[in-house]
């Protein structure tokens, strides 16, 4: 079947009348918890999974499809209101955004976002549909070797290239590898890291884990910090823009969505990269560059899109090899495996009408979020002055919810403290979360594919460099992890270094950007008190 | 008072080391205690990995230790609701925490409906709200609608525990 038949065939699947429903209510929960200030796009998506739980698996999926990217366009909904992100991937929509909100045009901003995002999912989401069957058509023929490196390469990309110390993040991982191996060995029945606990021998939910990492511990570290004067959120009408809004906003779009796309689709890309290149280029390119700092669409524009463009990336690994790169896809593909779906190249064969039918309500969601929430923003912004109390509160409180509904048993309650616990200290000590997530779920199935490879090979180590796939990612993967050395190296050896060159300024540029942005918040708020 | 306050803050952060390290002492004793027969068919065994990852949790131990030593520091996560200027307030982290751990205790003997009741409440008035009976109702309200949601719409029965029959 090609694609554009499966498709169809998705999409038959996807209106069926309750299935629409779920999308309907799937967007609106995920925009409604991800408004909320302190939640991710993750931690919507954790908190949200026992809701699915119910469901037969594709209409949980279809759902899914609307919270993530309801999840996404609520977030930025929050940054642009409150000037304060909640997520890496939108620090720079609020750069613009909430400077735009500032000077009476919020209604723009939330515009060109919703419409940005549209656009941008809706090119993304065809990409996606476009790339994951090649994509599939490649994984089918690599054996254990190459997937073993191909994880690793995964997770030691996250590690190292995002966040701020590669340290901290390397301790991250190491956790969260250590807690995949809790419980029973999978070839030979030995329990590993039970402590004679007969309930830890199944090992720990990955949904317990998530939502104790993402939301318990989130709710604790605020609540140390919470703020004593809440931040004012910017009252807002009607979303809407003008004729110039338009003409300003269809490039960024574009080119935000060329920027988020390829960079979601790699191991290691995430969505901050794209959306500071995009803001970096927009400065660029603008001819209004003297609005850069005070509220500029096409620093809305762009980033937004990126942003999107980067979420239904993020779905072609994801769907394609069964390879988690961000804490969303990470928890989506626990909902994948708690449902009994193996993921990983098969899915397609072994699963094609449901992840259609998941592509197809991308679709479908897409366009469900530009008309719900164009009227809905001034709803929105109402949740955002939530007494903060309420709020994190009722994380806790759907979190204990959440997790005790996956097994009904109190035990698990207290593995989702001692892992909040935990999350908190994370927190507190600037150890990133995402590379512990991704130990937790990639761990285990790296650990079989060693094991795959090693028996092929009858135990002889040179097994793992049979495929050339395999000894190509190892190239790459030694490059990442060499390079901070040779960097210190040739900047040791040439004492004088030349001027930063376009790329560096850029960077420096978007991170001058951000630094004020953020020298701008705290301020703000001393204002206030 | 701040060389003392920031001399305590950098050597909190070698918990952090000394957790990762105990961590990895106990992957590692846990995996060395494990029996297994050499068997062709599975050349790796279970322990393998489980060495990688405690010298992985011991080597970061050390690392990170040194580092903080050294005057490296974790960057504490910001947000829209964080404050950093001001210190951690356990007074209003462990009451939530005890709100939780009643939650825990509570939940298979009292039912949902009562712990999860005493778990909102609990944290509300932890995290500072003093309107103790618009509060209470609204407990009650969301582990009622909770406790029939999950029962009616997703086919979840969460324990009914003391108010079995009534509910």
């Amino acid at each position: 079947m090609d694609v554009w038949s499966s498709l169809m065939d998705g999409f038959a699947t996807a209106l069926t009348p309750m299935n629409f429903l779920y999308a309907v209510i799937g967007v609106i929960l995920g925009t409604a918890v991800g408004v909320l200030p302190g939640l991710g796009p993750a931690m919507t998506v954790a908190l949200l999974l026992p809701v699915t739980y119910a469901l037969e698996p594709t209409s949980a999926f279809i759902m899914f499809a609307g919270i993530y990217y309801g999840g996404m366009y609520g977030g930025s909904t929050t940054s642009i209101l409150l000037n304060t992100p909640g997520e890496s991937s939108s620090v720079v929509t609020a750069i613009e955004g909430n400077k735009m909100a500032k000077a009476g045009r919020a209604a723009q901003a939330l515009a060109t976002a919703a419409i940005g995002s549209f656009v941008a999912g809706t090119i993304g989401t065809a990409l996606l549909a476009v790339c994951a069957p090649i994509v599939v058509k490649f994984a089918v023929s690599l054996g254990a070797p190459s997937y073993f490196a191909i994880m690793v390469l995964a997770l030691l990309a996250v590690t190292a290239v995002l966040g701020s110390s590669r340290l901290r993040g390397f301790a991250s991982l190491g956790l969260g590898l250590a807690i995949g191996l809790v419980g029973m060995d999978s070839v030979t029945g030995q329990r590993r890291l039970t402590f004679g606990q007969p309930l830890l021998a199944d090992g720990l939910d990955i949904v317990v884990v998530a939502v104790a990492i993402f939301a318990v511990g989130e709710a604790l570290w605020v609540a140390a910090h919470l703020r004593r004067t809440p931040l004012h959120a910017i009252p807002v009408g009607q979303p809407w823009m003008g004729k110039s809004d338009w003409k300003r906003s269809w490039k960024p779009w574009l080119r935000g969505t060329a920027f988020g796309f390829p960079f979601g689709a790699l191991p290691a890309g995430g969505a901050e990269i794209p959306t500071f290149l995009s803001y970096v280029t927009e400065k660029r390119l603008s001819k209004h560059p003297e609005e850069f700092g005070k509220g500029a669409i096409e620093g809305v524009a762009g980033p937004e899109a990126a942003n999107n463009a980067a979420a239904a990336g993020t779905l072609t690994p994801m769907l394609a090899l069964g390879l988690p790169t961000n804490a969303t896809a990470a928890v989506m593909l626990a909902a994948f495996t708690s449902y009994g779906i193996q993921p990983g190249p098969q899915l397609f064969e072994s699963q094609g009408p449901l992840v259609w039918a998941l592509i197809a309500s991308l679709f479908i969601g897409n366009l469900l979020l530009l008309i719900i929430n164009l009227p809905l923003a001034p709803l929105w912004a109402k949740l955002l002055q939530l007494p903060r109390p309420y709020l994190y509160a009722g994380i806790l409180f759907f979190a204990t919810l959440g997790a005790y509904s996956v097994n009904l048993q109190a035990f698990d309650l207290v593995i989702l403290l001692i892992l909040g616990a935990l999350g908190f200290m994370m927190r507190r000590f600037g150890l990133p979360v995402l590379p512990l997530i991704l130990g937790v779920i990639l761990g285990p199935r790296i650990e079989g594919q060693l094991r795959k490879t090693l028996q092929l090979s009858a135990g002889d180590p040179a097994g793992l460099f049979s495929e050339p796939i395999a000894v190509g990612i190892y190239v790459i993967i030694a490059v990442i992890l060499l390079w901070p050395f040779a960097f210190r190296l040739i900047r040791r050896n040439t004492p004088v270094a030349p001027p930063a060159g376009g790329a560096a300024a850029l960077a420096m540029d978007a991170d001058d950007a951000v630094h004020s942005n953020h020298n701008a918040v705290y301020s703000n708020h001393k204002e206030q008190q | 008072m701040t060389s003392l306050t920031s001399g305590l803050k950098g050597r909190s952060e070698l918990g952090v080391a000394l957790l990762l390290g105990a961590a990895g002492v106990v992957v590692f004793l846990d995996a060395n205690g494990l029996v297994t027969p050499y068997s062709k068919s599975d050349p790796v065994g279970p322990k393998t990995v489980p060495f990688i990852v405690a010298g992985m949790l011991v080597v970061c131990a050390v690392l990170l230790a040194l580092n903080v030593l050294r005057g490296g520091k974790g960057e504490a996560e910001g947000g829209e609701d964080v404050d950093l200027t001001h210190p951690a307030d356990w007074k209003t982290v462990l009451p939530l925490a005890g709100a939780f751990i009643l939650n825990i205790l509570l939940i298979d003997w009292a039912g949902w409906v009562i712990s999860g009741t005493v778990l909102f409440w609990g944290s509300v008035l932890a995290l500072g709200s003093r309107r103790h009976i618009r509060d209470g109702l609204i407990s009650v309200a969301l582990s009622l609608l909770t406790f029939y949601g999950f029962y009616l719409g997703l086919g979840i029965a969460l324990p009914a525990g003391l108010l079995e029959g009534i509910l």
